[in-house]
């Protein structure tokens, strides 16, 4: 067993988050429900994870010991994550179209016990990063050399459960432990701001031991840069704190549709149809 | 006074001792077990096993929910995860993380809630759980188990440590009787007859165990042949040990230190509804929170006696 993840280049990771966007607006549209502006913000950072070279993964040995872990604990994004895990060959592209239907592994949130490749079932938020601080100390126990990665939403971060794994995380120097905060500004009924204020984040996480970082999550080469710094981290855990935007890829459309949250629906045939037609432009 | 005193039976240790004496030894041969603690492993009985297993022990404060998560992710990982609280805490406090992050997925984390019931006495209603059996219940896939007796505890530990999936183990404070002074065959799920009879049955768990020996003694001392069950698992209910109750006793009493609401009465009464319908009677805490007292005085207070066992056992045989 062995590391079998894809390495890309720039030019081709810029690419591939097209190509993620793409499949995200499909099989939202196609399932009639989900949340692709959720996952649209989080695609530089999964496509940087998963063909960046970050990643050890191996989707034949999905449970391969030495792998690193990938947790969404936003688990309302993962249509992101499945786009990206098809392209990475844990299952064929055209499952993607199966997205939330009865019989599929693909449900409308992750579901470790049906879909190899998923590292937590996620859905009710706030749980992601104590799984992840797990899987952290069981795989430095284990001496595995694994990386443990969870990517939660800034609407998520009012859990008060995350603000208890991160002082764990800290108690137990968690190198090994990047947390990402998918910044996009927005929650299910209003911007971030307006519902519940928790800027400044990185500030927070720094008060509580952590190593920052805030970066431009929508453009490629600072993801990629930011995870380099935090994987030469060596005496506690890093956050990322990605700024980025809900729907990133699609903004005109929402735009013209008054709606910059667009939380938790698809985008209709015709505005779908739009919305490949924009992608592909760029 | 102790229930079982009655009926000789001898005074041993809490069941929560026994739990962490069992963990303790097992430890040693498993070094898949790993512990998380929420601050409370001296009431629980975890320390010890953190004391010799530092590097697989984490104590990530009083932080119920995150304790739960960092177990589920020890599971995800090959671990046998146990964690521990107070019944209340652990059940109440955390239960959406045992939904969502441990039964959801059916990791391997054994959850254990110490100080169950109303006879923890002085720390008052707070500290008291009284409803967890239920909630526990309500976990789909969850196994629940409520040993009555240091014997038995140390028994379930090692079967629930070495059965795979997600369990729930309920130890008390209070010193509790020794029902087998002579050791058990213990099977998760399956109840063990401590005493045999054939006019009425009493099903009981926990503590009320030895409160349903001494309800026994003394229903025989008035013509009265009473079967007791130690139905330790609350899921899954042994369903044979209640038809066989009912097709041969034709009545059944079920004490419990719980509410009534969810816990083990809720279990047989379903099965026996469905298998035979006799009639039973329920000794319980009812629908009410208890309050700070002595154990045995807040027992008669709320009605958890063997003589509240005796009067429904001879309701039932005089219908």
């Amino acid at each position: 067993m062995a590391n079998e993840a894809k390495r890309l280049n720039v030019d081709e990771l810029k690419n591939m988050a097209r190509v993620l966007r793409e499949h995200i607006v499909r099989m939202t549209t196609a399932a009639g429900s989900g949340h692709p502006t959720s996952s649209m913000s989080a695609v530089e950072i999964v496509t940087a994870l998963y063909f960046g070279g970050l990643m050890k993964y191996n989707p034949q040995e999905p449970h391969w010991p030495g792998r690193d872990r990938f947790i969404l604990s936003k688990g309302h994004a993962v249509p992101v994550l499945y786009a990206a895990m098809a392209e990475a060959g844990y299952f064929s592209v055209d499952e993607l179209k199966t997205l939330r239907q009865l019989g599929s592994p693909l449900e409308g949130h992750p579901n470790m016990r049906r879909l190899p490749g998923i590292e937590a079932s996620t859905g009710s938020l706030g749980q992601g990063l104590s799984i992840g601080v797990g899987h952290a100390l069981a795989t430095r126990l284990d001496k595995t050399g694994s990386h443990v990665y969870v990517v939660m939403g800034d609407g998520e971060l009012g859990e008060g459960q995350v603000w208890e794994a991160v002082a764990t995380a800290h108690k137990y120097k968690l190198s090994n432990l990047t947390a990402i905060v998918d910044q996009n500004g927005f929650q299910q009924t209003g911007a971030t701001h307006d519902v519940l204020d928790l800027t400044p984040v990185a500030d927070k996480f720094a008060a509580f031991g952590w190593h920052t970082q805030t970066i431009e999550g929508n453009q490629i080469e600072p993801v990629l840069s930011a995870f380099d710094t935090a994987l030469k981290v060596t005496d506690g855990p890093t956050v990322i704190v990605a700024k980025t935007k809900k729907g990133f890829g699609i903004l005109p459309i929402l735009e013209e549709e008054h709606d910059m949250n667009y939380h938790g629906k698809p985008l209709s045939p015709a505005l779908a149809e739009k919305a490949l037609a924009l992608l592909a432009q760029n | 006074m102790y229930y079982g005193e009655a009926s000789g039976l001898k005074l041993g240790h809490a069941t929560r001792d026994a739990f962490g004496d069992a963990l303790l030894a097992l430890g040693v041969s498993h070094p898949e077990i790993a512990v998380v603690d929420g601050d409370v492993g001296n009431s629980t009985r975890t320390e010890p096993f953190a004391k010799a297993h530092p590097e697989r022990s984490f104590n990530v404060g009083i932080a119920e929910s995150d304790m739960v998560g960092v177990a589920a992710g020890l599971a995800a990982c090959g671990k046998t995860a146990v964690v521990s609280s107070f019944a209340c805490f652990l059940l109440c406090n955390a239960y959406d993380q045992l939904r969502m992050s441990v039964a959801f997925p059916g990791l391997n984390v054994k959850f254990v809630g110490s100080h169950a019931g109303i006879s923890i006495g002085a720390d008052g209603p707070s500290q008291m759980g009284i409803e967890d059996v239920s909630l526990a219940c309500s976990l789909p896939g969850v196994k629940v188990i409520v040993p009555c007796d240091a014997t038995s505890t140390a028994k379930a530990t090692e079967a629930m440590l070495l059965e795979a999936g997600p369990m729930y183990l309920r130890t008390g404070r209070e010193k509790a009787a020794i029902v087998y002074p002579d050791g058990c065959d213990f099977e998760i799920g399956k109840a063990i007859q401590v005493r045999a009879g054939d006019d009425v049955t009493i099903i009981a768990n926990g503590l009320m165990v030895a409160a349903a020996i001494d309800a026994a003694t003394e229903l025989a001392r008035q013509g009265i042949s009473a079967r007791v069950l130690d139905m330790h698992t609350v899921k899954p209910i042994d369903e044979q040990a209640i038809a066989a109750a009912a097709q041969e006793t034709r009545a059944i009493v079920v004490a419990e230190e719980h509410l009534a609401h969810g816990g083990l009465g809720a279990a047989v009464a379903m099965a026996a509804a469905r298998i035979n319908p006799v009639p039973m009677a329920f000794v319980n805490i009812g629908d009410c929170f208890a309050e700070s007292g002595d154990a045995y005085g807040l027992l008669e207070k709320y009605g958890l006696t063997p003589a509240a066992i005796v009067d429904a056992a001879r309701t039932l045989t005089q219908r």
